[in-house]
């Protein structure tokens, strides 16, 4: 008896590994090797014809940290990250709360909200592009009327990156919205119920009550925003290309600019393992400090 | 081997079209261009293309059409990484460096064999050779090759009380001209700060009596008092005279402004001249541009180059590509259809081109520019210097710092860069 | 917490926070109507200048006649054609690839037991957070060695084995009641039988949930098909969009305009009409 058991189990594993081999190839072809390879590659020089890739430690990161560049643009992904996720957040809390009333046309309200959460990054971008053109762009003929000078949103190093932000909240609030709505209606009525009977005013009920029970929705969501604020770098590509003097220039972006089109993989792999690292951090923020307290869907 | 695995696997999986394998015995060159796809400028490309393909019947070209210069360079350099075909293309003439540093291309100077070939290879006009040639070999041949021109609205400049027949010729003239076409919503003159800031600068630093380069590609003179002075003159056509709108001009969408009358003159790359005569509804002259110490413009545009990475047989057929592609007949053909300067003398002595110039003048203002053209900005670690100078240039132009302080900041950031190959 | 439950509640729900939140009468219900006009401004505005030429466009002119002259230009300047082809077949491959990978992965860590099984799946659910988009660089050399460097399948393969493809089949492979399995074991199926008749029917709306995110999700990816693609034969939607409409093209906008619609129509069209199973998807299976 024991034997057959600890037989079947043996078979049990084998094709437990056996199902499992494919995807995890692929995983570590496309993800883990490709992290590992990144480390490596960023000890090395970049190879050009007169001066061959020899292995330089961290000179790569030195250099990195001296540039002044590598600072804007690590400042600039900070602002992005720090005004896209709570914005983005509160927004969709207002969405979710009023597509989740009883409003006239609230199937309206939801799908404008979401709309553009369908639509790439770089049809987005070529639709803000119609707003942002300095003179015939519209927030510029809007803001005419009132006898504004026009301005070059994206052109000028201090609204640059806000023009950008702008699009990404815009972008994401709506996909945020439908987790609330789903927590919200998941809240029990006779919560409110009693906080009228102890007469508490809207807002209230809102900061004391609503806002704790999504508190795992707002972690969650919070986690997700973090991921896009390093992701989320389409739209530069058509509004600013990162500039004008890297004013706009997010980190994901750099990399790219500095593997395919300088040409500097080994300095592109040294931005790649950094920010690997704070995504790392993210990662342990996720499984270790908020484990259990994030419904994770 | 591998084009064949792919096509294989995507053939059975979804049955995506892939290019088939080239038949065994005929010559397949694939050539990258940087025009976007689909656009007009292809079919002028493809039926030369096919004109080609005519006359030499076992040679096959597939043209890809790869988007901007810095498009079709990534494009071109990951298909020869990755064992794409590529055995020619056209690319900035200014990526001569990154190509010799990545080893990809060879010289021209070893493809001639006749001396009908040597002759063909000294055909072209002399300052469009010195970007494409390094260390006394000739690596790169011009074919949509341009200078800046100044485009000029002739009805405003008769509604100004200007002589729409005589154009600024200096700074000074330029800036006068500018506070008479300033209107209230229409501005002097636009010279576009996105795109290729350096190019630009570039044009006014060379006005100014500055090279902004050496020869051998490995120094830079950013923070000369030269190119200090040009880029405070730049700065001031805004923030003193007023006659530039604030901020930085953007290069794409300048035409379109011209067009609409959103400004009386224009600094464009001569590229634009057909498609500018072709939408404008006004009367609009193109000159060259004004003089401060002298006269002068960068060249500019794309150059031809073969790639390292082909057979034999394959660069000769390369080469007859290229000699097809730059005769005089195609030159003038391309230079009507763009606005592109007709690369070699011999273009302009075409019927088709000089019926053109009859009537419509305007198209020999590049050319004539040539005499006193200079080499585009071209250094090696190209991008990361010309990015230097880019952020320099805009951050001047968008007031965030003196021409002096983003200058020596440039130029420092091009020392650390360029140490190397000294 | 769960969706299902939330139904049965839904409607006293409704009644009772809608009278909550309307105290102040229309005036949030305005606020609400402003912000999602706000919202969809963008889209509406560039529908209405894609049929307008681009003077009565940019003079917002609203009495100006329609005209078609944006889309024929746009359709005529681009392979579009093309471009679409490529992205259906992008999406069906990586979608075929992720259900082949993820449902045999995730059917292994739901049902079988072997030793290293947990560490495997906190390896896994690692991946997401090692994005694929940071990855470009050490990808693209991997794709390229592996010859698949401007092909479809090359654009597609670094996401077939998604880890939250994995994670969600699991979920939904553990909520099959082990009757259900004996049922189909006495019936004399082996595994795969088994994982074919019972657990990917049961799991059949997380496959539906799934699919609508990935389908939506590659259809408007750009960073990585910009790195591998290099002609109009791979090149998807997305990239070919950007290259028509970047700013040195010169490209009127009122065109762009058009050719943005035109690339986002398939998709925006489809929302529409299944607009609250969309939600519901995202909602199931929206983080990728």
């Amino acid at each position: 008896m024991a034997t057959s058991d600890s037989h079947e189990r043996r078979r049990m594993a084998l094709y437990g590994w056996m199902l499992l081999a494919p995807a995890l190839i692929m995983l570590t072809t496309f993800a883990f090797l490709p992290t590992v390879s990144a480390l490596w590659r960023s000890f090395f020089s970049r190879e050009t014809s007169r001066n061959p890739s020899e292995f330089i430690g961290l000179e790569n990161y030195e250099y990195l940290f001296q540039d002044p560049v590598f600072w804007q643009v690590a400042t600039n992904n900070l602002i992005y990250a720090g005004v896209t996720i709570p914005v983005s957040i509160v927004i969709a809390l207002g969405m979710a709360l009023w597509a989740n009333s009883k409003m006239q046309g609230r199937t309206f309200l939801r799908i404008a909200y979401f709309t553009p959460t369908m639509l790439p990054m770089i049809a987005a971008a070529n639709l803000w592009l119609f707003f942002y053109t300095p003179d015939i762009g519209l927030i510029d003929s809007i803001t005419a009327l009132f006898g504004a000078e026009p301005v070059n949103w994206l052109g000028q190093p201090e609204t640059a990156l806000w023009a950008v932000i702008v699009v990404t909240i815009w972008k994401e609030a709506g996909f945020y919205m439908i987790f609330y709505l789903a927590a919200l209606q998941t809240i029990p009525p006779d919560l409110r119920e009693a906080a009228i009977i102890e007469g508490a005013s809207r807002w209230t009920y809102l900061r004391r009550i609503l806002l704790p029970l999504l508190m795992p929705t707002t972690l969650f969501v919070m986690i997700n925003a973090m991921i896009n604020s390093v992701k989320l770098i389409d739209h530069l590509f058509i509004l600013t290309k990162g500039g004008p003097n890297n004013a706009s220039k997010l980190l994901l972006y750099w990399i790219w600019e500095t593997a395919f089109s300088y040409f500097d993989r080994p300095m592109a792999a040294a931005l790649t393992v950094l920010v690997l690292a704070v995504l790392g951090l993210v990662a342990i923020l996720q499984f270790r400090g908020l484990e259990g307290r994030i419904h994770y869907r | 081997m591998n084009r064949q695995l792919t096509g294989l696997l995507g053939a059975s999986v979804l049955a995506a079209g892939l290019a088939a394998p080239a038949a065994a015995e005929d010559i397949e060159l694939t050539m990258y261009y940087p025009i976007a796809v689909g656009g007009p400028l292809t079919e002028v490309v493809d039926g030369m293309i096919a004109g080609f393909e005519e006359e030499n019947p076992d040679i096959s070209v597939n043209a890809i059409y790869a988007g901007n210069y810095d498009d079709t360079r990534v494009r071109a350099i990951s298909a020869l990484e990755s064992g794409e075909p590529a055995q020619l293309s056209v690319m900035f003439s200014i990526d001569v460096y990154e190509l010799l540093e990545q080893d990809l291309i060879v010289p021209f100077d070893d493809l001639v064999e006749t001396e009908e070939e040597k002759e063909w290879l000294d055909s072209f006009y002399p300052a469009l050779m010195s970007n494409g040639t390094v260390d006394d070999k000739v690596w790169g041949v011009p074919f949509q090759r341009s200078t800046i021109v100044l485009y000029y609205n002739k009805d405003m400049f008769e509604e100004a009380g200007l002589d729409p027949e005589d154009p600024p010729e200096t700074w000074d003239e330029m800036v006068e001209a500018g506070k008479a076409l300033r209107g209230e919503d229409r501005w002097g003159v636009m010279v576009p700060s996105t795109g290729y800031p350096y190019w630009m600068f570039q044009a006014f630093a060379i006005q100014n009596g500055i090279e902004l380069m050496n020869e051998n590609g490995t120094e830079v003179y950013f923070d000369s008092p030269e190119a200090i002075e040009a880029l405070a003159y730049w700065r001031d056509l805004s923030a003193e005279h007023d006659v530039m709108p604030d901020g930085t001009v953007e290069w794409g969408t300048l035409r379109q402004a011209f067009l609409e009358g959103q400004t009386g003159m224009m600094w464009h790359t001569t590229g634009n001249l057909t498609a500018v005569r072709n939408e404008a509804e006004f009367d609009f002259g193109v000159a060259m541009l004004p003089a401060n110490e002298r006269q002068g413009s960068p060249t500019g545009g794309g150059n031809f180059y073969v790639f390292k990475n082909s057979t034999e047989e394959e660069q000769r057929a390369s080469m007859e590509l290229i000699k097809y592609m730059t005769a005089p007949e195609r030159a003038a053909e391309w230079s009507i259809e763009t606005g592109y300067v007709g690369i070699s003398p011999a273009a302009y002595e075409t019927e088709a081109l000089q019926d053109y110039v009859d009537d419509f003048p305007q198209a020999l203002v590049a050319r004539d520019q040539l005499e006193v053209a200079v080499a585009e900005l071209s250094t090696y670690e190209t991008g990361r210097v010309r990015e230097a100078l880019n952020n320099a240039v805009q951050s001047v132009l968008t007031g965030s710092a003196e021409p002096e302080e983003a200058l020596s900041q440039a130029q420092s950031k091009a020392e650390r860069l360029l140490r190397a190959y000294r | 917490m769960s969706v299902g439950t939330a139904s049965a509640t839904q409607n006293a729900l409704r009644r009772s926070l809608s009278g909550f939140f309307e105290e102040d009468g229309g005036l949030e219900t305005i606020a609400a109507w402003l912000l999602a006009i706000v919202w969809i401004s963008p889209l509406v505005f560039a529908a209405w200048a894609s049929f307008h030429t681009a003077s009565d466009a940019l003079s917002f002119d609203l009495t100006a006649p329609l005209t078609l002259v944006n889309y024929i230009e746009a359709w005529f300047d681009a392979p579009w054609l093309r471009y679409f082809f490529n992205t259906m077949a992008l999406v069906t491959l990586i979608l075929l690839g992720q259900f082949f990978f993820c449902t045999l992965a995730g059917y292994a860590f739901a049902r079988f037991e072997f030793r290293g099984r947990e560490v495997l799946f906190i390896l896994v659910l690692m991946q997401l957070f090692i994005l694929p988009e940071v990855l470009i660089v050490e990808n693209y050399v991997i794709v390229s060695n592996l010859g698949l460097f401007d092909s479809i399948l090359g654009i597609g393969v670094p996401y077939m084995a998604s880890a939250f493809g994995i994670f969600l089949l699991r979920q939904a492979f553990k909520q099959v009641p082990k009757e259900l399995e004996e049922a189909a074991r006495i019936e004399g199926c082996g595994w795969m039988g088994i994982l074919w008749r019972v657990y990917m029917p049961v799991a059949k709306p997380t496959y539906l949930a799934y699919a609508m995110v990935s389908i939506a999700t590659h259809w408007n990816n750009f960073l990585w098909p910009l790195v591998v693609t290099n002609s109009s034969d791979t090149r998807p939607l997305t990239v070919g969009l950007s290259l028509f409409a970047a700013p040195e093209s010169g490209v009127s906008i009122v065109v762009i305009s058009a050719a943005t619609l035109m690339s986002i129509a398939p998709l925006l069209i489809a929302f529409l009409l299944f607009q609250r199973q969309f939600m519901q998807a995202f909602l199931r299976a929206g983080i990728r």
